[in-house]
């Protein structure tokens, strides 16, 4: 691992001091701009509130884990319009940390973050030949799509993370993704791509405005996979925090994918044959050698939680030893 | 996976019970001779160099066969052979890793006592070393798992060489880790080639472009030889430059699939971006072109810098149609009208990290022998031309470079941490970089 800037305090915190409460005044759509990074990255307000949350208890075309059916309730977030792309995901792979967002140490701890860790660069091209630039960006471990966002919340001083699987659900199903006439307009899935993925934004946006939900790439989310979640899940803002590092989730299917598979409540696994080409022992933290179709998105809470909270969300990395 | 269990082939099982009816008493020692106890016979294993190369070896050797365990372990550094060791017991049982305290060997010249405590040794050291690891393992009559490349200058290549011979003789098994020859898609490919599907091979690109690997600073209070054995991509004695250590994959393939090895080549490079104080005096890019016999001409270019286009694969153009090949499995074969002439599917392939060590198991427990050294000699030779090319800025023969007096790593068992390397800084904390035009060939 590359450790590239740790910040250490040296006094330890005697004042225990509360962290204000940093609510945003504007709930709308916006471009947040990373200064010193060409990227910028375009963010969709999402009102939250209450939903049915899974696949219909009846249906018996859905699988078990999608189901009971249930009431599930999230707050209001902001949703990445697009997935992540190689020219976003790269500022961060291949970036020289500016200092200048590591100045400022309050700042940081306010934001939960003591270090941030630089991804070691692949060794080989991860996007395949699928493209790059505007594409989006594949093949990084969940551990990866998580540090990604610390960097981009120490870089901007806004806390980014990824969508809780409740989340990720509650917008596929408010924008109403899976229920265009015809899944070709709104997807890329294995009845219309050349076995790659395609550029972002390329299919009509969502109820929302939120591109690319269903398909083209499958997204991280934040939790644990466990088939029998539902059945106990909590029902304001679910989140299944993650203790093993296999099977975390990932949502909305891919350019691989049957069409089955591109639905709001299907539920993907992350598996330990996703590295199978690594020829390392411990394996690569940040990338997978077999996973051309897993990229994730961003979101931002409306309320920023306490640094505490926000630490909770900043997943230690479990060294893979590729048991199978 | 090929493990099975109680693999008893009908010729043995009916030699068994031949042998059983005519009421002859086994004694034990001709059981154990028979091949269908050979699989019951403990292997043990040794490993060479533990790093995570070494350790993902391990891992896959333990994994190849029911009945063999790690017995010994050597590294130049305690610290990475305790890593990997913690490593191994996270995934293995004490019946598969049973490395006593007193078998943990660290240090320079720690890899005899290793080799000598086991029947199949992994060397996975810098290649620098390869060649004396290769030769002193033969010598003691062991199995061999080694990493590509073999060596790093031309005794090195000729030392395994000699030793290949003396593997044939004692049939040995030595696999090398240029994994594509175990991987699915290559072999698909290479057979219809062979088969004529793209008519005769007459030129070809083969790429590994990408951004470069780890960095590991100077510290304080590090010789000058620690730091370069940790640093150790970066020196030529140890590493070989990144047009060997890791352009010799799509090298080889095209040595492979053209039939032969280059007879010349010429080449540029140079240091364009990567050229800090921890970068010691390798080349970031390397454009070489290769010409075969029957007038082949390969163009090779390997880069390591940032930002730039990523590509590792290799393409070829034969009489009737082309071939395109990447280690992540894909092979398409095409007329030059479009028409496809094969595809590949790799969606069951096995891992060729995996199925490297299986065929060394397998081959062992039945008798045979596997010899990739030959190979891996001539292939890491063709990298060594290629760098002598862009090294020096002149065209370069086979023969020519096969005769020089080329040695750039010194005998390991005369090396300490307080040695002084075979390249050192200048006052101003460089190391000499070649120029092409106005160096030789090194």
């Amino acid at each position: 691992m590359r450790l590239k800037y740790f910040l250490k305090l040296g006094i330890p915190f005697v004042i225990v001091f509360q962290a204000p409460l940093i609510i945003a005044q504007n709930f709308n759509n916006y471009t947040q701009d990373l200064k010193g990074e060409k990227i910028t990255i375009e963010m969709v307000a999402v009102k939250g509130g209450s939903f049915l949350m899974g696949a219909d208890t009846n249906d018996s075309s859905r699988k078990d884990d999608e189901k009971p059916s249930h009431e599930v309730e999230v707050d209001d977030f902001w949703m990445g319009k697009y997935e992540i792309t190689w020219e976003q995901y790269d500022a961060f792979v291949f970036g020289e940390f500016g200092p200048e967002q590591f100045k400022n140490i309050d700042k940081l701890n306010a934001l939960g973050i003591d270090a941030v860790s630089g991804a070691t660069p692949p060794y080989v091209d991860m996007s395949f030949n699928m493209g790059k630039e505007n594409h989006p960006a594949v093949n990084m471990t969940q551990y990866a799509a998580i540090m990604y966002c610390k960097w981009l919340t120490s870089k901007t001083g806004v806390f980014y993370r990824l969508p809780t699987e409740a989340e990720w659900e509650y917008a596929c199903k408010k924008g109403k993704t899976d229920e265009a006439s015809n899944l070709k307009n709104v997807a890329w899935f294995n009845e219309n791509t050349k076995d790659k993925y395609e550029k972002t934004g390329l299919k009509e946006v969502n109820n929302l405005g939120i591109h690319d939900l269903l398909g083209n790439v499958s997204e991280w989310v934040m939790d644990q996979y466990d088939a029998d979640y539902y059945q106990s899940s909590p029902q304001k803002n679910p989140w299944n925090k993650p203790s093993e590092l296999y099977p975390r989730i990932v949502r909305g299917g891919s350019w691989k994918d049957t069409k089955d598979k591109l639905c709001c409540t299907s539920r993907g696994q992350s598996k330990q044959k996703w590295k199978r080409r690594d020829p390392q022992i411990p394996k690569s933290d940040w990338w997978h050698t077999n996973a051309p179709f897993v990229g994730f998105r961003v979101v931002r809470p409306k309320i920023q939680p306490s640094k505490e909270a926000i630490k909770t969300y900043w997943l230690s990395v479990i060294e893979d030893y590729g048991l199978n | 996976m090929e493990q099975k269990k109680n693999n008893l082939s009908r010729r043995n099982f009916v030699k068994g019970s031949t042998l059983a009816a005519g009421g002859i008493l086994l004694t034990p020692s001709l059981l154990t001779a028979s091949p269908i106890f050979n699989k019951t016979k403990k292997l043990k294993l040794a490993v060479v160099g533990c790093g995570g190369r070494g350790t993902g070896a391990v891992s896959q050797a333990l994994r190849a066969d029911e009945n063999v365990k790690l017995v010994a372990m050597a590294d130049a550094f305690e610290d990475r052979l305790e890593d990997a060791y913690t490593s191994l017991t996270k995934m293995f049982q004490t019946d598969k890793l049973h490395v006593k305290p007193s078998h943990k060997f660290v240090g320079f010249g720690s890899y005899k006592k290793a080799i000598d405590a086991a029947d199949v040794v992994i060397l996975t050291t810098p290649p620098g070393f390869r060649p004396q690891h290769f030769e002193y393992a033969i010598s003691q009559g062991k199995h061999v798992f080694m990493e590509k490349p073999v060596a790093t200058d031309v005794a090195g290549i000729k030392k395994v060489l000699e030793a290949t011979k003396m593997a044939k003789a004692k049939k040995l098994n030595v696999v090398v880790g240029l994994q594509r020859h175990y991987q699915a898609s290559y072999i698909e490919a290479y057979n219809r080639i062979q088969k004529g599907a793209i008519g005769q091979i007459v030129s070809g690109q083969v790429y590994w472009n990408g951004s470069g690997v780890w960095v590991r600073p100077r510290k304080d209070h590090q010789t000058e030889m620690a730091y370069q054995m940790r640093n150790w991509y970066y020196f030529n004695w140890i590493c070989g430059d990144h047009i060997l250590e890791q352009h010799i994959h799509n090298i080889d393939i095209a040595n492979w699939f053209v039939g032969g090895y280059p007879i010349k080549a010429s080449g540029t490079g140079g240091r364009e971006v990567r050229k800090g104080k921890d970068h010691g005096h390798i080349f970031d890019h390397h454009v070489v072109e290769f010409e075969y016999e029957n007038g082949t001409i390969i163009s090779s270019q390997c880069r390591h810098q940032p930002g730039t286009k990523h590509r590792v694969d290799e393409f070829f153009q034969g009489t009737l149609g082309t071939s395109y090949t990447d280690g992540g499995g894909s092979a398409k074969l095409k007329k030059y009208d479009g028409t496809n002439i094969y595809t590949h599917d790799n969606e069951n392939d096995i891992n060729p990290y995996q199925q490297e060590h299986n065929r060394l198991f397998k081959s062992i427990r039945n008798g045979e022998v596997i010899n990739d050294a030959e190979n891996g000699a001539k292939s890491t030779m063709t990298a060594i031309m290629g760098r002598m090319a862009t090294y020096s800025g002149k065209e370069i023969t086979w023969d020519k470079a096969m005769a020089l007096n080329h040695k750039i790593v010194p005998d390991e068992d005369t090396l300490t941490f307080d040695s002084v390397p075979p390249v050192i800084r200048d006052e101003y904390g460089n190391y000499p970089v070649p120029v092409p035009g106005k160096t030789n060939f090194i």
